[in-house]
């Protein structure tokens, strides 16, 4: 398009008290740029005014100066036209009152000696505005090919049939594929259910016979049974799937990538791409490579993962004392289960009746209170349920239930409250001691009880509540032909599960277009799973939906941008492949990388990560950015006497941004010496930024984003450690140009810690102070 | 080439309650494609969520989550946002609903700038309900500095007053109306999603438990707002009585959960609340005594085993499985007097210590206030969904008691049922 200029600066809210407005509409007309100035742009008036502009003449690239961009959003947006928001009020007058920046004295102006920082600090971004506006594109949106609205679920238990009803049921077509010769999974293996509705006082016959047949009953419901993925390729929208028979080699099996000790040759240096690519082959060997679709594949837009769980395996020292293993009648829950569903519940040892039980909740050595492993809430109704199939089965059927903690959250306290009506079912805390025979029975102590200390409870068998393990912890199931790999990434970071950010947005993984629901991604009761069906459906509809329109999904949903590669100038050196945090990228057998546009969640990693500097989006790219660092005034010994520091401070869009508006809201002062630049998200800034700021004198360049590590906050999971080992990095680039290294810094901050805002700033700028100016300052 | 079906949309969705499940199931429905009302009776959206100071058991900052769901708003256009908004009446059948919605006065106009100009002006105090009117504020105020939409609210009581007037012309941007009234909006929608969360129990109901009767007797959900930057105490965890810093809490778990003459349910959160404001006041007082009573920790999951692990690291952290009996107060020192009895050793405990939080549940709105609506609800006044039935769906806490994750689970499946309704229809 071609940019038609205009530049409008707001005077309300304070600004025109505390700014020199002529002189800062010079900024824009001295670039022969068209100002108006306003005092109330946000008012019907104002916005009358950018209207006309925009109507009668032909304004469509707008610098609009005013308050955040987080503010009246709504107020000025204006479709067709490229809009930049200069924050004026809250990070320029708010945040440095005149108290603390006096204004130049009539006298004082000119003299070689004093200047205003405010006043520069509002022309400089000012100036980055309009330096940015030129270098950034109206988005449109990428389409892809051949747009899939089919859904693909991977298993076919209680979560899975649900989750594909509930796909069917908003009118799409779902596929249901299933390793096992029948659908049901752990679902049509148990003798009864919780009940899930006031009273909760009787367990209720499994539900899962009468899901399938329903299922059944959907013409746009494929069932695909004995079948398993063996790869899915592609990207969301249009996923190419292959399946295969359990068991069976096929060349789509998926390929894996190599382990590290395999890159390097002998002496550990790494291999070149015609190696590495010849071991990779001979690593895959009868496989073909992830680039190659498979002619036969079927195409889906979006999966669904509800391959369930594995029961824990109890085992080791510290289970020793439970006399697992050692003694037949000693059985976990899913055990039980087994011998419940067949009928009467008998002992696995001489298959007598078995009327006493114990159920032991937590396995209770060194005074430990924890639950087994990947317990949950789900194994404390599990035993509760249990000990109801000792009474139902016997008329003197005795259960005790020996746990740490009963843990019936929420309503299903009402399941516990019936048990506990019981007069056959025997519930109290306790530290189990030691499980060992006695005669053909057992006999199990425990310690420090509600019936007292050291009891000792005689029983035919003992059952233990092992958890529910993920499937994703041993196997990466959904097979993805993805150059980083066929699993999930980071799973060893959750334990297995495959969720990236579980409180805020619990579907969302680190590969776009799959969703897990179930036994898969937490601990949960088949009525949990069956409700958590629906949200993954939900996600897996909205994410083919957004790919037919061309936007991305979480977190920057509705965003139109994608990365574009200008391939020329590639290297291969493979850095964007290997560092984006959902595995957007699959480089070729030379290393090139191939976009997956819609597997992208726009970050912008890939771009902070490319030393050739070749990725960038229509709204934001090394150039736009670049642009504004250049378009910095820093002031040297030749405009002033003691010149003020300039420093560049790129921030976090999604919570550094924010803090700083709520600092200025709040009126905290910091530095005027300082630039921010909001990014979106500190993964995607490219060191080049800062090279080239200190190369033109800058003083210093410091970082603010989230926290990383275990509880990361990074809303694209690893944004901020990836710049924090590149800020790691750079100390080399700035020692060999003679600069201290702490002249670059990064500083976690979260969205509320916007109070530590004017500490933060105030302490780097003294540092740099410290440090003295640039010495590349004014050349 | 690409089907061009974009907003398969065939009807628009009512979500009522703008808290973390409403934003949710909103957002999640208008990603979709649909169109999407969303109304919140509060003057910001947020709900309970916003007035906490972390989220269990990351420790992280609620704002950070619902920052990123505003955005999703601004960038959305599908989403039309309602304040200070009730819903008068529903009626109708699935996918053909007729929904009045009553439009309360918020005496600021679209012009508001949030310049603050008004709140400077004005003089009558009132008091916080983001803070539990543990301080004042303004009565033209913010609801908070991260409130959704940022726009001044005044309060009526000021309107016809001197102070009306004052902050009438301390507006230079005639945002300031005071002659606005109520407005009944009518909407058409096809499917409503019920959103409207939970109360904390009123603690002044459990006469045993001291609140209300003595100052150092706080609720979790207060203490939230006191281990809030921009709570009463900018943070600070201080005890009411004399804003001196406790050296010793007791938090007394089940304060109206599991209790037959109260709230017979599990309230779900309580636990993790606790072992989550032990950490709160562990970073503040590294001596501080913690004292947990409790009936079961309900810490489920390997994340929050994992984190009830870590908390039990702290030597300084006591774990007493035992129901409390009594509070009662020293009128000299103010400190208070927890009394229980531990139910293995079955000793009878007196601790005293500073400051006592009393771990209270949650009630869902609709059992204090009745929703005009056909719901079915349990006897605890969560609304019971009824699948077979479709239209209307419960989310979140409405639903049931549950925790910040599985509310976002939830209203993300009750955003699918929703959408099921409109297909159907």
């Amino acid at each position: 398009m071609d940019k038609k200029y205009g530049v409008y600066i707001c005077t309300g809210c304070g600004i025109g008290d505390v700014l020199d407005i002529e002189s800062l509409s010079g900024v824009a007309s001295g670039e022969g740029l068209p100002v108006k100035t306003h005092e109330f742009l946000c008012g019907k008036d104002g916005v009358s005014v950018l209207n006309k502009d925009i109507e009668e003449n032909g304004i469509n690239t707008l610098i609009i100066a005013a308050c955040s961009r987080r503010v009246n959003f709504d107020t000025f947006r204006f479709p067709g036209c490229i809009v930049d928001r200069v924050n004026i009020r809250e990070q320029v007058v708010w945040s440095h009152p005149r108290a603390d920046f006096p204004a130049l004295e009539e006298e004082q102006k000119n003299d070689g000696e004093h200047f205003d920082r405010v006043q520069m600090l509002a022309e400089d971004y000012l100036r980055m505005g309009m330096a940015k506006v030129q270098k950034i594109q109206l988005p449109e949106p990428y389409k892809v090919e051949n747009l899939s609205r089919k859904v693909l679920v991977i298993g076919g238990g209680i979560t899975g049939i649900s989750a594909a009803m509930d796909v069917a049921k908003a009118g799409y077509d779902v596929t249901i594929v299933e390793k096992e010769n029948s659908l049901g999974g752990y679902a049509s293996k148990i003798r009864k259910q919780l009940p899930v509705n006031a009273p909760y006082d009787n367990l209720i016959n499994p539900v899962i016979q009468s899901k399938i047949r329903e299922a059944e009953s959907f013409s746009n419901i494929t069932v695909k049974t004995g079948t398993m993925v063996a790869r899915i390729a592609g990207q969301p929208g249009e996923f190419t799937v292959t399946f295969k028979k359990p068991g069976e080699k096929i060349e789509f099996d998926v390929p894996y990538p190599l382990p590290p000790e395999m890159k390097v040759d002998e002496n550990g240096k790494e291999l070149d791409a015609d190696k590495l690519n010849e071991k990779y082959m001979e690593y895959n060997q009868g496989r073909k490579d992830i680039l190659t679709l498979d002619p036969d594949g079927e195409l889906y837009g979006s999966v669904i993962l509800a391959a369930g769980w594995r029961p824990a395996e109890i085992g080791g020292d510290q289970y020793a004392h439970l006399g697992y293993g050692q003694i037949p009648d000693v059985v976990t829950n899913h055990q039980f289960e087994e011998i419940a569903a067949k009928g009467k519940i008998v002992k696995p040892s001489d298959g007598k009746e078995a009327k006493s039980v114990v159920f032991i909740q937590s396995p209770g050595k060194d005074q430990d209170d924890r639950d087994f492993e990947y317990a949950g809430a789900v194994t404390s109704l599990v035993s509760l349920k249990q000990a109801k199939y000792v009474r139902e089965d016997y008329a003197d059927g005795k259960a005790y239930i020996l746990y740490q903690h009963m843990r019936t959250p929420g309503l299903s306290e009402n399941f516990y409250k019936g048990i506990q009506q019981d007069p056959g079912i025997f519930l109290t805390k306790g530290q189990v001691i030691s499980v060992s025979k006695n005669g053909s029975g057992l006999i199990v102590e425990a310690d420090n009880t509600l019936l007292g200390d050291k009891i000792a409870v005689k029983a035919d068998m003992v059952v233990l509540a092992a958890g529910m393990v993920p499937e994703t912890k041993f196997d990466p199931v959904v097979n993805l032909a993805y150059r980083q790999g066929p699993a999930f990434r980071d799973i060893g970071l959750f334990n297995g599960y495959s969720d990236s950010n579980f409180i805020c947005f619990p579907y969302e993984t680190q590969r776009t277009g799959i969703y897990a629901a179930g036994g898969i991604r937490r601990s949960m009761t088949m009525e949990e799973a069956i409700e958590d069906a629906s949200g993954a459906a939900l996600k897996a509809i909205q994410c083919l939906e957004s790919v037919n329109r061309g936007v991305s999904v979480h977190p920057r949903s509705g965003d139109m941008t994608f990365p574009d590669f200008f391939f020329q100038r590639c290297t291969q050196c493979k850095r964007c492949t290997e560092e984006c945090p959902f595995g957007a990228l699959d480089d070729d057998a030379k290393g090139t990388p191939k976009p997956n546009p819609t597997r992208c969640r726009r970050c912008g990693t890939c771009m902070g990560a490319c030393p050739e500097r070749i990725i960038g989006f229509a709204d934001y790219n090394i150039d736009s950015i670049g642009s504004m660092v250049k378009s910095i005034w820093v002031p040297s010994s030749d405009d002033y006497y003691e010149p003020p520091m300039r420093i560049i401070g790129l921030v976090c869009e999604n919570d550094a941004y924010p803090a700083l508006d709520i600092a200025g809201l709040n009126k905290l002062s910091y530095s005027a010496d300082v630039r921010f630049i909001p990014v979106r998200c500190l993964g995607s800034v490219n060191v080049i930024w800062i090279k080239d700021a200190l190369a033109q004198g800058m003083d210093g360049v410091f970082l603010l984003g989230c926290k990383h590590g275990d509880d990361y906050q990074c809303h694209f999971v690893k944004g901020s450690e990836l710049a924090n080992i590149r800020m790691q990095k750079i100390g080399d680039a700035l020692a060999s140009l003679a600069l201290e290294t702490e002249r670059v810094a990064q500083f976690e901050i979260a969205i509320d810690e916007y109070d530590k805002i004017p500490q933060i700033v105030n302490d780097f700028v003294d540092s740099v102070v410290a440090m003295g100016p640039n010495p590349f300052k004014g050349f | 080439m690409t089907e061009d079906k974009a907003a398969p949309a065939s009807g628009s969705i009512l979500v009522v309650g703008g808290g973390i499940s409403g934003l949710t199931a909103a957002l999640e429905a208008a990603e979709v494609g649909y169109e999407v009302f969303l109304v919140e009776k509060n003057p910001s959206l947020g709900g309970r969520v916003s007035q906490l100071n972390q989220y269990f058991p990351k420790l992280c900052p609620p704002t950070c989550g619902l920052e990123i769901n505003f955005r999703r708003i601004k960038d959305n256009p599908r989403v039309k946002v309602f304040t200070l908004a009730e819903v008068e009446k529903v009626e109708g059948s699935p996918g053909n609903y007729n929904v009045a919605i009553r439009l309360n006065p918020r005496y600021v106009n679209e012009n508001c700038t949030c310049c603050g100009a008004c709140a400077e002006a004005c003089r009558t105090e009132i008091p916080s309900e983001h803070n539990f009117s543990m301080n004042r504020t303004k009565a033209a105020y913010l609801p908070h500095e991260m409130a959704f939409p940022a726009r001044y609210v005044i309060s009526p009581q000021i309107v016809g007053t001197d102070d009306g007037a004052r902050c009438m012309e301390a507006c230079k941007y005639n945002a300031v109306d005071l002659d606005m009234k109520a407005k009944t909006l009518n909407l058409a929608v096809g499917s409503v999603i019920w959103a409207t969360g939970w109360q904390p129990y009123d603690a002044t109901k459990m006469d045993n438990l001291g609140f209300g009767l003595y100052q150092n007797v706080v609720t979790n959900m207060m203490l939230e707002r006191l281990a809030s930057k921009n709570g009463p105490t900018q943070g600070k965890i201080v005890r009411p009585s004399d804003d001196k810093a406790p050296a010793s809490v007791a938090f007394v778990q089940c304060a109206g959960s599991r209790d037959e003459n109260h709230l017979p349910y599990c309230s779900y959160i309580c636990c993790m609340a606790s072992l989550k404001h032990a950490t709160y006041i562990r970073a503040q007082y590294p001596d501080a005594k913690i004292y947990i009573f409790y009936i079961d920790l309900r810490a489920p999951g390997d994340r929050y085993e994992k984190f009830y692990t870590k908390i039990k690291e702290d030597k300084n952290v006591f774990f007493i499985k035992g129901k409390v009996a009594e509070v009662s107060e020293d009128p000299n020192t103010k400190n208070i007097m927890v009394v229980a009895e531990n139910a293995v050793t079955g000793e009878k405990i007196r601790q005293t210590v500073e400051m006592a939080v009393l771990a209270t549940g949650m009630q869902p709105t609709a059992a204090v206030s009745k929703l005009s609506a056909d719901l079915k609800y349990n006897e605890d006044g969560f609304i019971i969904n009824d699948y077979d039935k479709g239209g209307m769906f419960a989310a979140g806490c409405a639903n049931k008691p549950a925790d910040v994750v599985s509310s976002n689970q939830n209203a993300t499946g009750m955003a699918l049922k929703a959408i099921q309704t409109l297909v159907r229809r």
